[in-house]
């Protein structure tokens, strides 16, 4: 079983040199920490920047320099500045080559929730709408199932729908998933966990084909 | 050159009324029009109607006007932390409506650009789209979303001169540019407002005639929401 830290490790091997690459808040952002050094790859944050650094030095701060989770950030150099209606350009028009976002359900035909529960207070959308429906390369990251432990990959979402038919890869704590043909598909196994396990924690439908191979973390 | 400068802030919301339905620039509480709320509360005026990516903190930005209780309607793509904000939402006392936010982005540009509506894919099959007409194109399903409409725009940008031109700066950029003409009245304020001539034509973000006032803005406190630092190395 992966923790936070594991899934984003995972999901950095999906980072291919010359991508610009959009993190979402939560374990998503963790993922650059794990990027190969010896690849190019800018990072975008939808308030406006391409080519984000790591966290300024304490004393050097900017108010104007932050990212979409609101915290303080740097740039490094090749990095750009622009509006929010070009931002979304960006995304809409399928520049960025690949987004990472979290979830709170799945579904096997692709759809997505991750904004809204029923009887809480509703923090809003975000960007997440957006990324969703336009990026061609969703990669999810989540856990495989919620704190009562009932699955997160459904046959249907029961929450408020983000997007739908948009996810095609999942990457949990247990396993790395491809969604195609509306079904489920079990690419790799977590260390030290079994086809047994995935299957008892998928309540869509969950395809296995051949043997199973455990990620290389 | 046609001078946008007004003296002051007082000024440059001259015509601002309860019941108008205005735009704010800024991302959380980055490049907000700091000057331009400040003087909202001051007027007192109620029943606004807000577009505003966010809805400030609950001591700082919008959520000024919103302790206040001078805000009708948000219109917003995310509104958290804000206290204040959830305890009116919850009561019935604020309407509210969320969108995402890169739509936000483009029904400013929009209503900027002359556009009436256009086709976009985020939101579709949600409860976004609801009620809203829907298209396909080469196989793909699009919402159509109208433009905004409002009477005044309130920006922030860091240089400007008195020709409404405008240049922001890093983040603070955001949805500032996209709400200049896209209200009836746009209102600039800037950290720094220069004689015409002193900008750099080719470096301007903002043409001036989409600037109807501009003022130097005062005492910008350009509060930090989540100050993430990481420790100096010490060498030696």
């Amino acid at each position: 079983m992966l923790d936070k830290n594991g899934i984003a490790k995972r999901i950095a091997k999906e980072v291919k040199d010359g991508y610009y690459v959009n993190l979402g808040i939560g374990i998503p952002t963790l993922v650059a920490n794990f990027v190969r050094n010896d690849i190019e790859v800018e990072f975008q944050s939808e308030n406006g920047v391409l080519g984000m650094g790591p966290f300024p030095f304490e004393g050097e701060e900017d108010a104007d320099t932050i990212n979409a989770g609101k915290q303080t950030i740097t740039t490094l150099p090749g990095a750009s500045f622009f509006d929010s209606a070009v931002s979304f350009g960006m995304i809409r028009g399928k520049h960025v080559d690949l987004t990472i976002l979290g979830a709170m359900e799945v579904a096997e035909n692709g759809d997505i929730a991750n904004w809204k529960i029923p009887g809480r207070m509703v923090k809003g959308m975000g960007g997440a709408m957006d990324l969703v429906a336009s990026a061609e390369n969703i990669i999810v990251a989540m856990m495989h199932t919620n704190k009562a432990g009932q699955s997160k990959l459904l046959k249907r979402c029961t929450l408020p729908l983000t997007g739908v038919g948009c996810v095609k890869k999942i990457v949990t704590n247990m396993a790395v998933l491809e969604v195609k043909h509306h079904t489920f598909h079990l690419l790799e196994r977590a260390p030290g966990v079994s086809v047994a396990d995935i299957k008892k924690a998928t309540e869509g439908k969950l395809v296995v084909e051949g043997n199973i191979p455990e990620m290389v973390v | 050159m046609i001078n946008k400068k007004v003296a002051n802030v007082v000024e440059a919301l001259k015509g601002v009324e309860s019941g108008m339905t205005l735009m704010l620039g800024g991302f959380g509480l980055c490049g907000i029009p700091e000057n331009a709320i400040a003087e909202l509360v001051r007027l007192g005026i109620t029943d606004i109607t807000c577009i505003s990516n966010n809805a400030g903190v609950d001591d700082f930005g919008l959520g000024l006007l919103l302790q206040n209780h001078q805000i009708k309607k948000m219109i917003s793509s995310y509104v958290g932390e804000n206290d204040e904000f959830e305890r009116q939402m919850l009561s019935g006392e604020l309407e509210v409506e969320l969108t995402p936010q890169g739509t936000l982005a483009e029904k400013c540009r929009a209503a900027q650009a002359g556009f009436p509506a256009f086709y976009t894919p985020a939101g579709y099959g949600t409860e976004v789209a609801e009620g809203k007409e829907t298209r396909e194109f080469d196989g793909k399903m699009y919402v159509l979303e109208p433009a905004y409409k409002a009477d005044f725009s309130f920006v922030k940008a860091w240089k400007g001169d008195e020709a409404g031109n405008l240049i922001f700066k890093g983040t603070a950029r955001n949805f500032n540019p996209c709400m200049c003409g896209a209200a009836t009245i746009t209102v600039a304020e800037v950290e720094e407002l220069l004689p015409a001539g002193s900008l750099d034509p080719n470096q301007i973000h903002i043409p001036g005639i989409f600037v109807q006032r501009i003022f130097q803005g005062k005492h910008y406190e350009k509060r930090i929401e989540q100050r993430t630092v990481r420790p100096k190395e010490h060498v030696g």
